[in-house]
């Protein structure tokens, strides 16, 4: 027909791009999947995943009670970190341990203040259930700084000049106040976009060869190229739509300040969102049935933007040999640029390095989805 | 009647099995990834640092500094990889995240302690993942309070004798890998039980298979039973060999009762394929299923306390915890492994996850006779 | 003869399955007339679905020359797609778009000009009665409607060829001849080429020419009427008065000197095999029994139709003999009710699938349901075998509510559904293994019966391929094994013929047949109005309710007028149903 090449090709494309429009609009869940699921995700690891610890329930075992071991036990009564109960022998302290009861002990001997007003070394014994080893550490350290204070009040009380030799000052950048969950819901993001990138195309194609809506639309003029545009494209738009109310709750709810600019951020969540909907596209394709494609997706998704991307656990410290790993994980890029844009702003290098990370995966993808998809049913 | 009964049974899963194990692929997905992920995660998933980049800027020239800067070098958490030598060069290297955090030694620093005044050290942390800034500050407190103690047992000091003397039970040497390894093991039986269970029933019924399954004399409990088998067989295997991995490749030593461990196993073998076949009887297609099946493993692996504490969370999403049997398996896990547990001290996680998987499967072989069309 | 639209040259096509290697298209050279229409036939297996992928280049030949339209569709797939239209046998409407979406999209990758596409809808849409519907989902429109939708969505663009395949399988009668009339419609106002698949041989017949494929190899190419008159002179019609035609058939097949014999109207259809001087055969050779008991017994010539070519040419004599099939043992007597059914009713929210049926089943009978596609006998079905509650009314098979009723009364009924439904990644074997356990068999019991399942289906050589691997027949015959195993009294079989071809329908007839014989009793839903001659008594439905009911000759006396005298069972089905039912589209 007198159509000529670019219109018939542009034809195609929006015709792919309607039928798309229509089936998610009919299939609610696809538009599930994209604003039901990052809402539900982001509140769900936003107060699900803290590492800010308060109320640690800690036994003090004061075998002998008196003005001093008052003293301590007010300390720890008084910080906002501790909930402690009181226990007259180390051995009941012990068995509420064992139980899980309490996460810590603090053991004052009976001779404790006896040996502290002699001048006598008068330890405190901490024992803490080292299971959780992160939030022993943690622990470890408020008990610490209860410990600190307590000290320093008790020496100026008795008009000692308590001076240490080396003071730290600790200074943290981006977030003074060691909100853990100013870093956790940036990366929550990441994770959440690759999970609903590739969950979104995954059924896609799969669905289209398993329906037997594949063979008819090979017969037709539709080129490879366009029919994989005619699916990227509407999830894109999902996705991005996805990206979007993730952004504003983390910014009006979780109060989380976004430091840099808001349209480097949608661009280099624009090169994420592409390089997540190719790898479900490829996974589409390979798969062919809904079957696998869903258990790929799942298995290839979730787990590992969860533990490798750095969002956690931080990278550095991983064995070489996992580290380069994680160079295969589009998450670890995305992380870096979401922490760094919403903690400390515009820090190019950052973000321009693994934006070029991003762009050299979108490109191998790119390459292995179109010579995956031949129009051919073999 | 009773022999015919359960080799009824015996025959359905049976044919579960061969339908996961004939196809190739499928075959692959189910054993491959988990084994995988296992080691791979074992590996990188872990709080503990190691080889940290950091940025010394010293202003001092004095030996004692020297002498500070010295504990950092010998140190595994640490690696300098930069000394630096004015104010403007602090900015651009924790921006850029080459380095975790600077070291600032202020100039009088060496004299000030010889003169017995206090000295100070300003850290400066990247403070974009909090969790690693943190453990950080608390790995260089502990390396100068042993400084401290040293330099004040050698020049004399005064004040109160108090020192904390800190036992770690369970984990002496607070490896986080400890910690999370066992949470690794839960969360990938929970997708590969999932993955196996979730789409078995909504196969069924896209194939068309189902209605031949149900105009035969198997009763729904039959069919239950027959669906839950090759989730609970796979489970246990994959589990063991797991296990084998974490204390083979891994070192971590099993301290508790193993029989108690592998009761809370099978426990939480029956409550996961009971979440899994009501998910698949729920499903009228495949990709309900997946979707039901992502929308049930993430919400389990994040308030399982597999990562961060269960205590950390607000009161209203801990409750919803009790709904996770994931959460119960956990406990049991580490505490087999770490605390040395035995029946008594974990039966209070036993049957919270043995009332799950009996609603669950009821509920399942409900629907299987009442969801039909 | 006028040029090639489709030239293929020593083409050869060989797929590697799983477990085995077919050799689908074997060194085969043919061409296709323009303008005309030609009909691709040939037994499962033959290498129809392949030839056709092949021209529209989704698939490759491994070697040969393969031409549509002068161009080389290895080389040049997409010009070749340009300019034509296929229908694949499932073609691919979008459930979730209306029928205007659909529409829309076929238009826009056909590259149809916006302007010139309204005309073209209003044509499509009055040609297919679906003008009332274009806004209804695909998803919800009934079988027959969704075919007619697929192929105006292949016609959007007046395609140069139009490939079809298989395009009336589960297709209604009357959905059938307004599709050809579509299609034919097409090739006299636009001179459309039209190459076609199909499983029924009537529409072979009316096809300008046909090409008969068998294992990948061209058997036979040419006019239909000149193929039907290789066997002219060898076509015999019996009737004998008082003797159930059913036993008749099965004597007469026995006879060494019968190729075929087929049930039609009252009497039997005879393909005699090959012999030097053909002449009538006499009664006595045929039916001696018959004769020693004093029955009239009537022997007459007919006119050798299509298939009656078809099948002497593609029968094979000693394939049949295994055909038998095991004693059932039926306790009861014959004329027990075994099936009830009062005022069954079944509603999905407002739509009313199944409205207020009554029919009852005898021990021994085949009961037949019939009706257009969506006319409510899959759902009548699967209330009977207790797959769905009923909204109200009463059923009762073998005095049972099987829904109710006790797992145990379940080993009474077999059932096949219309769907193949075994599982498509066990082996041939593990599928029989399976469903045999599954109704209780065990042991010596179990192998016993998987061996005659085997034997009597013939299926030792597939014993360990995947069952989603097997040709379609080899399915369908397993399935209804599957469904045997138990040796069941009552037997559901749901369009067990559906895409099946003849020889092996023919097959599939003849054991069910003999299962009747033993007493048991099998209600079974069609769209061969042939084979509903086979049946004792049939019930036709249409739009959840019956429209008529009694024997097959009943069914033709209701339908006989001036114009037609002697109407076949698919005149008296469309008669009926167009008498009765205006057009709707719903399902």
């Amino acid at each position: 027909m007198a159509v000529n090449k670019t219109s018939a090709r542009n034809m195609r494309l929006m015709g792919m791009l309607r039928k798309e429009m229509w089936q998610i609009i009919r299939d609610p869940s696809s538009i599930a999947i994209a604003f039901v699921m990052p809402v539900v995700l982001l509140f769900m690891f936003g107060y699900g995943v803290s590492l800010d610890a308060k109320n640690i329930p800690v036994g003090i075992a004061v075998e002998k009670a008196d003005m001093m071991t008052q003293s301590l036990s007010d300390s720890f009564q008084q910080s906002e970190f501790f909930k402690p109960s009181y226990y007259h022998s180390i051995q009941e302290a012990q068995q509420a341990l064992e139980e899980r009861k309490i996460d810590g002990i603090v053991w004052l001997r009976s001779n404790f203040s006896e040996n502290l007003q002699a001048g006598k070394q008068a330890p405190i014994e901490i024992i803490i259930n080292g299971v959780d080893s992160n939030q022993a550490n943690i622990t470890m350290g408020y008990i610490q700084g209860v410990w600190q204070s307590w000290l320093t009040l008790f020496s100026n009380a008795r008009g000692i000049q308590l001076s240490l030799p080396v003071v730290l000052e600790q200074r943290v950048w981006f977030n003074s106040a060691l909100n853990s969950r100013l870093f956790l819901v940036p990366g929550v993001i990441a994770v959440i976009m690759t999970m609903i990138g590739s969950l979104l195309t995954a059924m896609v194609v799969a669905r289209e060869w398993e329906r037997g809506t594949m063979e008819a639309l090979m017969v037709t003029p539709l080129s490879m190229k366009e029919m994989l545009a005619g699916k990227l494209i509407p999830y894109f738009i999902l996705g991005m739509g996805s990206m979007f109310i993730s952004v504003a709750l983390a910014v009006w709810w979780f109060g989380v300040p976004l430091r840099g600019s808001f349209w480097v951020m949608v661009l280099v969540s624009a090169l994420f969102m592409m390089v997540s909907l190719l790898i479900g596209l490829l996974i589409s394709i390979v798969s062919k049935n809904q079957f696998v494609a869903g258990q790929t997706a799942i298995a290839a998704s979730f787990l590992p933007a969860f533990l490798l991307s750095g969002f956690l656990f931080d990278i550095n410290s991983m064995p070489t040999f996992i580290q380069g790993i994680t160079y295969l994980i589009p998450a670890r890029y995305f992380v870096a640029q979401l922490q760094t844009l919403f903690l400390a702003g515009n820090v190019w290098p950052v973000i321009l390095s693994n934006a070029f990370a991003l762009l050299v995966m979108l490109i191998v993808l790119a390459f292995l989805v179109s010579s995956k998809s031949r129009k051919t049913l073999e | 009647m009773k022999t015919q009964y359960f080799s009824q049974v015996f025959a359905l899963a049976l044919k579960e099995f061969l339908a996961l194990f004939r196809d190739k692929r499928s075959r692959l997905i189910l054993v491959f990834p988990p084994l995988l992920q296992i080691l791979i995660f074992g590996f990188a998933a872990t709080y503990d640092l190691d080889n940290v980049p950091i940025a010394i800027y010293n202003q001092d020239q004095g030996l004692v500094s020297r002498e500070f800067v010295s504990q950092f070098e010998g140190s595994e958490t640490f690696e300098i990889i930069e000394h630096i030598k004015k104010d403007s060069d602090i900015a651009p290297l924790i921006d850029n995240k080459d380095v975790l955090l600077v070291l600032n030694i202020e100039p009088q620093f060496s004299d000030k302690l010889q003169q017995g005044k206090s000295a100070k050290v300003q850290v400066i942390l990247d403070g974009r993942n909090s969790n690693t800034a943190m453990t950080a500050m608390n790995y260089i407190a502990s390396m100068n309070l042993d400084f401290n103690q040293k330099w004040s047992a050698q020049h004399g000091a005064t004040g109160p004798k108090v020192a904390l003397e800190v036992r770690n039970w369970y984990n002496e040497n607070l490896q986080s890998r400890w910690f999370i390894l066992p949470g690794i093991l839960g969360s990938l039986i929970l997708v590969v039980i999932l993955l196996v269970t979730a789409l078995s029933v909504a196969r069924e019924r896209e194939a068309g298979t189902f209605d031949q399954l149900l105009v035969t004399p198997m009763n729904p409990t039959q069919i239950l039973i027959g669906k839950a088998i090759p989730g609970i067989v796979i489970g246990l295997l994959e589990s063991t060999l797991i296990l084998i991995i974490i204390v083979k490749l891994f070192q971590i030593p099993i301290q508790g009762n193993i029989a108690a461990l592998y009761l809370g196993l099978f426990l939480f073998l029956i409550a996961a394929t009971g979440i899994g076949l009501v998910i698949s009887a729920i499903s009228l297609t495949q990709q309900q299923a997946v979707l039901g099946a992502f929308l049930f493993i993430v919400p389990a692996v994040v308030l399982s306390g597999f990562t961060t504490p269960i205590a950390n969370m607000p009161d209203s999403v801990q409750l919803l915890t009790y709904l996770n049997p994931l959460r119960y398996f956990l406990i049991i896990l580490r505490g087999v492994f770490l605390e040395g547990n035995g029946f008594t001290l974990l039966f209070s996680q036993f049957w919270p996850m043995a009332i799950i998987g009996v609603v669950c499967l009821a509920f399942a072989g409900w629907l299987f006779k009442h969801r039909m069309y | 003869m006028s040029k090639a639209i489709l030239t293929l040259s020593q083409v050869n096509k060989t797929f590697d399955s799983q477990d085995y290697q077919v050799k689908a298209i074997d060194d085969m050279s043919f061409a296709v007339k323009t303008g005309k229409v030609t009909g691709l036939i040939g037994p499962d297996g033959a290498g129809k679905t392949t030839l056709m992928r092949l021209a529209c280049g989704i698939l490759t030949a491994d070697s040969g020359k393969f031409e549509v339209m002068g161009i080389d569709v290895t080389k040049e797939p997409l010009q070749v797609q340009s300019q034509i239209g296929y229908m694949p046998q499932r073609f691919g409407l979008y459930e979730d778009l209306t029928v205007q979406e659909n529409l829309d999209l076929y238009a826009d990758l056909q590259n149809v000009a916006k302007d010139k596409r309204q005309a073209r809808y209003d044509e499509l849409m009055h040609m297919t009665g679906m003008s009332p519907f274009t806004g209804r989902l695909a998803g919800k429109l009934s079988g027959g409607m969704k075919q007619k939708l697929g192929l105006a969505c292949t016609l959007i663009r007046s395609p140069k060829l139009l490939l079809l395949d298989e395009p009336t399988v589960g297709v209604d009668p009357v959905s059938r001849r307004e599709l050809w009339e579509i299609v034919y419609r097409q090739v006299q106002e636009q001179g459309m080429s039209v190459l076609l698949s199909t499983a029924y041989l009537d529409e072979a017949e009316r096809c300008d020419e046909v090409v008969l494929l068998h294992e990948g190899k061209l058997i036979m190419q040419g006019d239909p009427d000149e193929f039907s008159q290789g066997v002219n002179g060898r076509v015999f019609q019996v009737r004998v008065e008082n003797s159930k035609h059913r036993s008749l058939q099965q004597k007469l097949s026995q006879n060494p000197m019968v190729l075929d014999a087929l049930i039609e109207g009252e009497g039997v259809r005879l393909v005699m095999i090959e012999q030097n001087e053909q002449s009538v055969p006499k009664a006595e050779d045929l039916l001696p029994d018959m004769v020693k008991a004093n029955k009239k017994v009537n022997i007459k010539a007919v006119a050798p139709r299509f298939e009656d070519a078809f099948i002497a040419r593609l029968k094979n004599k000693q394939n049949s003999k295994g055909l038998s099939i095991a004693e059932i043992q039926v306790s009861g007597s014959a004329d027990d009710e075994v099936i009830r059914v009062e005022d069954l009713t079944r509603k999905f929210g407002d739509f009313t699938a199944v409205d207020k049926i009554n029919f009852h089943v005898k021990r021994g009978e085949i009961f037949g349901l019939l009706g257009a596609n969506g006319a409510g006998k899959s759902t009548a079905f699967r209330m009977l075998c207790g797959l769905l509650p009923v909204s109200s009314g009463k059923v009762a098979v073998a005095g049972m509510d099987l829904r109710v009723a006790t797992a145990s009364a379940r080993r009474k009924i077999g059932y096949m559904a219309q769907k193949f439904s075994l599982y498509t990644d066990l082996s041939v074997k593990q599928n029989l293994k399976f469903f045999s356990s599954a109704y209780g068999l065990r042991k010596e019991a179990q192998q016993d019966r998987i061996d005659w399942a085997l034997e009597t289906f013939e299926l030792q050589e597939y014993q360990d391929t995947n069952a989603g691997n097997l040709p379609l027949g080899y399915k369908q015959r397993l399935s209804f094994a599957a469904a045997l195993m138990h040796e069941p009294e009552i037997l559901f079989l749901d369009e067990p013929t559906s895409g099946v071809d003849p020889l092996a329908r023919r097959e599939f007839w003849q054991r069910t047949n003999a299962l009747a014989e033993m007493g048991v009793t099998v209600l079974v839903t069609t769209h061969f109005m042939d084979e509903a001659n086979y049946c004792d008594y049939l019930v036709i439905m249409s739009k959840g309710k019956i429209l008529a009911s009694g024997t097959p000759l009943d069914m033709k006396n209701l339908a006989r007028t001036e114009a037609q005298p002697d109407p076949s069972m698919e005149d008296a089905f469309i008669y009926l149903i167009q008498e009765k039912e205006q057009p709707d589209g719903s399902e």
